[in-house]
């Protein structure tokens, strides 16, 4: 589903700051892979990069998804081909409603891809389901989208589009960061519901706990730009006994 | 009579919603067609044209005329005053609610004229109304004038909720041609009664206009909520004055000014408080919102307190649509225009909400329009 090959990049305007060194991953259809590392290490970059943030440059390497190269293309073209991204710090967008922009997201997405759009009632029914799910306050829904919102709410309101967006791949950054153990499960319970041998993950995490709940196929150790390690869940638990010292030089 | 619109090519969204409004046309100056006449009469309203006014109800128009906006009150008010042709006129009686939105739409056809209508809209005791002002003008390569006039009288009790989308031609891209739109609008407030003017200005090479409002009653209020954009070449300097003279009188002022392209929009704001208005008080909150580095926002308000029981208070901001709002909505499909015109029409929802639905729906849309090739 998705091959990043020895990618390398900076940050768009001042190139002297390097952030990707050769990252390579490759995630098939179905998997749930994590990333874990220390601050710093460049864990949003990759995933903002893979989402097709303009603020950085690709100097090197290619990125792959179902067998396209996506690097030419707009976050929304990726959006269309089913990339989502949960965003580790999501941004406040004033007088603009949560239901509005989700809508406006699945039409956008439908035209696209030549489907029909999904009709006002049947979106609202989705909607509320999902809202009541993942346990957001029917209050905070009709404020503007993350505004005075929770840290937490705001993690739960990004679940709350993936949920509704369902896409292809889901990259997570620090989706279980600032969450309550509710939350947590909420979330975990969200992410398993969601897996299916057609869907694939990319979790960022600091925190081995979400793995209690959600099992991944392979855990990878990405310090300095690049992935220096990877293996199976044992890989989180030894990172949660003995840090990342080994992998600083 | 929506044909006669679809032939002109008026852009108004779901026109069919007009079937429930009652419409009054004026073009170049003159009322064409006026709708629901009869419908609204039964209840005493009236709702015609000017020259109809000045005909079959003299003493009101004897009476009211003038009364807020003197002709000698500025140097456009007084060519308005002295060379008007026709307009709208209202009247609602006293204890009634009109029971339907009331809309003129105005419209400059002939190359090479002016319009200079005028309109008066009287709230007698108790009563409310609300009424909507759009206006538009095809493409013209020489200027034209607009310097109309509207007076509002809101008696005892009473409310008007006066409502503009503003879309007169702004001239060429590179600043040929548009509307000069110099308009003085100003209502009248009496005991307990309320004025409340919304306007969405996307259209005229340059707006200077102030609806303002004269709190004469004690307990009343005054409200102005405004979106104008400028984009191009575009000039909007627009604002309100807000004249405490009762006590415990009101005013709510919230302006957006959005800049684009070589585009200055400027706030230009007036609160007075009288000797006499006791326990008055005034929240103004001004934003501005740049697309571009070439545009420009200005904010000048002027504050006169003359008791010292007043309390006001004044927000303003200043902002650019960020790169990861747009990657935010991007990110999610939108595409950059999309996510523009989502951004800055979430900003403005403050003062879009105040419009009727129908308005809103349209407000909205002009935006769009308006900024195309601004952004992306
Ligand atoms: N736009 C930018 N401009 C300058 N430096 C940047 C930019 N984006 C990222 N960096 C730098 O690149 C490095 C990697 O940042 P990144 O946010 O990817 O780290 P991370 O692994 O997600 O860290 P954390 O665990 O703290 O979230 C950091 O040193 C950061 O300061
Ligand atoms: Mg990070």
């Amino acid at each position: 589903m998705l091959k990043v090959k020895n990618l390398h990049a900076c940050v768009a305007e001042n190139k002297s700051i390097k952030i990707l060194n050769g990252l390579d991953l490759y995630i098939r259809k179905g998997e749930v892979h994590v990333i874990m590392g220390p601050n710093g290490g460049g864990k949003s970059t990759l995933a903002n990069i893979l989402m097709g943030r303009p603020s950085y440059e690709i100097t090197n390497g290619e990125v792959e998804f179902n067998g396209k190269s996506i690097l030419d293309l707009a976050p929304d073209a990726r959006s269309h081909l089913g990339m989502f991204l949960a965003f580790q710090y999501p941004v406040e967008v004033p007088g603009v409603r949560p239901w509005q922009f989700l809508k406006a997201s699945l039409d956008a997405k439908a035209e696209a891809n030549r489907e029909k759009k999904i009709s006002v009632r049947e979106f609202t029914k989705i909607f509320n389901q999902k809202v009541e799910e993942v346990g957001i306050n029917s209050n905070l829904i009709k404020r503007s989208l993350n505004e005075g919102f929770s840290g937490g709410e705001k993690k739960r309101n990004e679940i709350l589009q993936l949920q509704i967006i369902n896409p292809l791949l889901a990259i997570m950054d620090e989706t279980d960061s600032g969450l309550d153990i509710d939350a947590l499960r909420i979330i975990s319970d969200g992410i398993n519901s969601m897996r299916s041998n057609q869907r694939s993950f990319l979790i960022v995490t600091h925190y081995q706990r979400l793995l209690n709940y959600v099992k991944p196929d392979f855990v990878h150790i990405l310090v300095g730009g690049m992935i220096v390690d990877s293996g199976g869940p044992d890989l989180a638990l030894k990172i949660e006994n003995s840090g990342y010292k080994d992998y600083i030089k | 009579m929506l044909e006669a619109f679809d032939k002109l090519g008026i852009p108004l969204h779901e026109r069919e919603k007009l079937a429930g409004v009652a419409v009054d046309a004026v073009f170049d100056s003159v009322s064409v067609a006026t709708t629901f006449a009869d419908k609204l009469a039964e209840l005493g309203i009236i709702f015609c044209s000017f020259t109809e006014a000045v005909q079959n109800h003299p003493d009101l128009v004897r009476k009211y005329l003038g009364s807020v906006v003197p002709y000698t009150d500025n140097f456009y008010s007084c060519l308005n005053s002295a060379v008007f042709s026709d307009g709208s006129f209202t009247y609602i009686p006293p204890g009634v609610k009109c029971p339907m939105e009331l809309m003129t739409y105005f419209r400059i056809n002939t190359e090479g004229s002016g319009q200079f209508e005028r309109t008066l809209i009287i709230a007698d005791k108790n009563s409310y109304v609300s009424y909507l002002e759009g206006c538009t003008a095809p493409m013209r390569k020489s200027s034209q004038l607009h310097a109309a006039v509207v007076e509002l009288v809101a008696l005892d009790d009473s409310e008007i909720k006066y409502s503009t989308i503003q879309n007169w031609f702004p001239g060429t891209k590179d600043g040929q041609g548009g509307v000069y739109n110099f308009v003085t609008k100003r209502g009248r407030a009496d005991r307990s009664a309320k004025i409340s003017w919304t306007q969405v200005e996307t259209g005229s090479a340059i707006t200077w206009k102030y609806p303002s409002v004269i709190l004469k009653g004690d307990n009343s209020v005054g409200e102005f909520f405004s979106v104008a954009l400028a984009n191009n070449h575009q000039q909007a300097d627009t604002g309100t004055k807000m004249i405490h003279i009762g006590k415990n009188t009101k005013s709510t002022i919230v302006s957006k000014g959005i800049s684009a392209g070589k585009g200055n929009n400027t706030y230009r704001g007036s609160v007075q408080i009288m000797p006499k208005a006791e326990n008055a008080t005034n929240h103004t909150q001004c934003d501005s919102l740049l697309i571009g580095d070439k545009c420009g926002a200005h904010t000048v308000p002027y504050i006169e307190v003359r008791n010292p029981t007043a309390r006001l208070e004044h927000e303003a901001s200043t902002s650019k649509v960020s790169d990861d709002q747009l990657f935010y909505l991007m990110s999610r499909g939108l595409s950059e225009e999309e996510a523009h015109h989502m951004i800055i029409t979430g900003w403005s929802r403050d003062v879009i909400k105040e419009l009727p639905f129908e308005f809103a729906v349209e407000a909205s849309q002009l935006l769009k329009v308006s900024l195309e090739g601004a952004v992306g």
